[in-house]
């Protein structure tokens, strides 16, 4: 049986892609099972005690070797804040291209901590920084230091003990830009590096706080207990810098898209599903229903989006333990049939996530093809013809020109880069200044516009020849050409419109990381957790791929 | 050193700040960055470029042809340079385009080195007294020493007819020392390589 990819005017819609969760394919999961054969050390662990200081963490395999370069710098309460405008932060941290030297770790002190407006080189490939949970953090200590073990649950419904509030990669403020490390074998997708920073940064918040409770009451203090170590990952706020790399990244957008829908369409047209593999996929289910009791949130857009889920999860189950034939030939098709049909978007689209987990051969061959090389589609086909541009538009942007931009609640928001810290900010164009400075992010719009100016030229007119008079609209032509082979680039959604929910395109991003418990703090920045539940540095040679629902267990 | 991420995005967004479009800005960020990575003063010339459109005018162009001649002011580099490689299919017909008052010359380069690319030709360009050779956006071949050039009359660009830079002798006599590597065939493996034992008239 063949079945159809889903349809991308229908799943690139901003409320769907707000309802995306993480799955096998996520990067913060690939990263583990790609670099599970590499040997982990921790190289240097000089800190005072109060746990200020310097650490390293080598990553090696054969000739190669990565290291993540902390220090933990003392902050008092009133500078910890997560917003980026921060100056200061608990710990700040770099991935460094082998091993630092002792000259290396000095120049590194004196950029690495101030971040944005440290330099970096082109020996460093990812730069970030990270606070405390302050809740989380103390509780620990305190109950380490008096020998006891903290509460695993209750540090499971936090999650972490460090938040980070940025990472930055390719060519930021001086790093490595992405050329130099695009090829190396061990680099099989997007954010490898990024993640692994993230992974032992989570390694260092534990070591640092079994250390700062040794030496507060060295007679009586205990290590973290390992399934509790465990089931700490690494927090998370990100606010609207992330948003608009899904529109400027249209390619890679699709390749990410592209490869979950076509895992699915693998998964729903096999024929005879094993029982083995069914079972698995149900155990998954049940035990990722843990992960939602404790996803935690005060915001109401999420509470009911939990509520919902949760619901759907009660009925979608008694539906597999009383309706469904396990036996019935296209298993997979058959439910992922009645998910649609009875669900909500959030619980489809948590469903097919899980739908993944049974299918390592599936999902390993998808995975590699989630990175993108978009420079090789930057030139626009200039010898191409209007006729082409129009139906491209026509096929691709159908929905969107159906929008009208006369209408001021259509057009009611625009994007800039703010003067303070150059991240991406969104305002609204009637009651704030700067839309002139607009960032060209508006693609429905401006795609509408090309449509009509091209709506009475000769369908032979040269591409070459319409924009040697409409180079104002040359970004609009070169996105239509752009996408015009990759059918999940292009939100099918105005990004600008009144009813902008910006936390559904960081969702999006973010789920393809791997995050877990979206926690949005406003419609424009969100909370989040990584690696919860992940093995622990020293466990990567054995460890299962299910962990990521079994961080209670 | 900053990243060549930070010199594209930096180039980008100071052009768009100085009133071109946001596709043009996006190829002058593309530009800028070829030029700094062929070791070419592509930020230097882009910023005092940018700061003389203020208060200076400048000729756009739109369609090129081989004589391109601007009597009063100078041409836009950016404009010349996003026109050329825009109609390159056009322009290669053309022997020789030249360009007379042209302002900042070296801002055309890269979009000439993109040209040689899209059309998989080799591009000349003379430019004043230095040569440059675009070898298909792979390499850029110049004896150009990186001065600050503002303005030129003598800017002319020829393209290659992808003809081979030795001659037929030359060919010949490598083609003999690369026979080396080959061995002679036995009887018995040429009556088992393909399509031995058959007619081919079947």
């Amino acid at each position: 049986m063949q079945i159809e990819l889903r349809d991308p005017k229908k799943i690139m819609k901003l409320k769907r892609l707000g309802s995306f969760h993480q799955s096998k394919l996520s990067f913060l999961r690939s990263f583990l099972r790609e670099f599970n054969s590499w040997d982990y050390k921790r190289e240097l662990f000089e800190l005072d005690n109060d746990g200020y200081g310097v650490a390293v963490y080598s990553f090696k395999k054969e000739q190669r070797k990565y290291s993540l370069v902390c220090f933990a710098n003392k902050l008092d309460d009133n500078e910890r804040s997560d917003r980026v405008i921060a100056t200061k932060w608990d710990a700040s941290f770099t991935l460094y291209d082998g091993i630092p030297t002792k000259k290396d770790i000095e120049r590194l002190s004196l950029n690495v901590p101030r971040q944005e407006i440290g330099r970096m080189t082109y020996k460093e490939l990812t730069l970030s920084r990270a606070n405390k949970s302050m809740r989380a953090f103390n509780y620990v200590v305190e109950c380490l230091s008096n020998g006891n073990q903290p509460s695993g649950k209750k540090l499971s419904e936090i999650g972490y003990l460090y938040r980070t509030t940025a990472v930055y990669g390719s060519g930021k403020f001086g790093l490595a830009d992405r050329f130099r490390i695009k090829n190396r074998p061990e680099i099989h997708g997007p954010f490898r590096l990024e993640m692994m920073l993230v992974y032992f940064v989570r390694q260092f918040t534990i070591d640092q706080v079994n250390f700062i409770s040794k030496n507060k009451n060295p007679r009586k203090a205990v290590e973290l207990d390992k399934n509790i170590a465990r089931s700490l990952g690494i927090g998370n706020s990100t606010g609207l810098g992330m948003a608009p790399f899904i529109v400027n990244h249209p390619i890679l957008l699709n390749n990410w898209i592209l490869a979950r829908e076509t895992a699915l369409k693998k998964i729903r047209e096999i024929r005879n599903v094993k029982q083995g593999d069914f079972n698995y996929f149900f155990e998954c289910l049940r035990n990722s229903t843990n992960n939602i009791n404790t996803w935690n949130t005060d915001n109401d857009y999420q509470k009911e989006k939990i509520k919902d889920l949760k619901v759907d999860l009660i009925k979608f189950i008694k539906y597999l333990e009383e309706e469904l034939d396990t036996k019935k030939e296209y298993l997979f098709n058959g439910i992922f049939n009645w998910v649609d049909a009875n669900l909500t978007e959030e619980s489809i689209e948590y469903v097919v996530s899980l739908f993944l987990e049974p299918y390592d051969e599936i999902v390993d061959e998808l995975s590699l093809t989630m990175s993108a090389d978009e420079d090789k589609f930057f030139n626009i086909p200039v010898e191409r013809k209007i006729e082409d541009l129009r139906d491209l538009i026509e096929k691709n942007y159908s929905e969107i020109l159906d929008i009208d931009f006369n209408n001021d609640k259509n057009i009611q928001n625009f994007w800039f880069i703010s003067k303070n810290k150059e991240e991406p900010r969104v305002a609204n164009r009637f009651e704030e200044i700067g839309s002139e400075l607009e960032q060209p992010l508006a693609i429905a719009r401006d795609v509408k516009s090309l449509y009509s100016r091209i709506k009475d030229l000769k369908n032979s007119m040269t591409i070459s020849r319409f924009l040697t008079d409409n180079n104002d609209l040359r970004h609009a032509v070169r996105r239509v050409f752009m996408i015009e082979k990759f059918p999940y680039s292009e939100i099918q959604d105005n990004i600008i419109g009144s009813e902008l929910m910006p936390i559904d395109m960081l969702r999006l991003k973010l789920s393809f990381f791997g995050a877990c418990k979206f926690d949005p703090r406003s419609d424009k920045w969100l909370r989040i957790c990584m690696f919860q539940g992940a093995p622990l540095p020293d466990e990567l040679k054995k460890f299962k791929d299910n962990w990521i629902y079994n961080s209670l267990n | 050193m900053r990243s060549f991420s930070e010199i594209e995005t930096i180039s980008k967004r100071a052009s768009r700040g100085a009133g071109f479009s946001w596709g043009v800005s996006e190829e002058i960020g593309k530009s800028i960055r070829l030029l700094e990575m062929y070791g070419l003063p592509g930020i230097l010339y882009l910023k005092n470029y940018l700061e003389q459109i203020s208060n200076h005018n400048f000729q756009k162009i739109t369609l090129i042809s081989d004589e391109n001649i601007s009597n009063n002011i100078p041409y836009c580099p950016i404009s010349v340079g996003v026109n050329f490689m825009d109609q390159t299919h056009n322009l290669e017909k053309i022997d020789k385009i030249n360009f007379s008052n042209l302002a900042y010359p070296l801002l055309v380069v890269p979009f000439l080195s993109r040209s040689s690319e899209i059309i998989g030709k080799k591009i000349l360009l003379n430019l004043e007294n230095f040569k440059f050779l675009f070898n298909y956006n792979q390499s850029i071949f110049s004896n150009f020493d990186n001065s600050l050039i503002t303005k030129t009359s003598k800017f002319l660009i020829s393209f290659s007819q992808n003809e081979d830079s030795f001659d037929k002798i030359t060919w010949d006599a490598l083609y003999k020392i690369s026979q080396k590597t080959f061995v002679d065939e036995t009887e018995s493996s040429k009556k088992t390589s393909a399509g031995a034992g058959l007619t081919d008239n079947d």
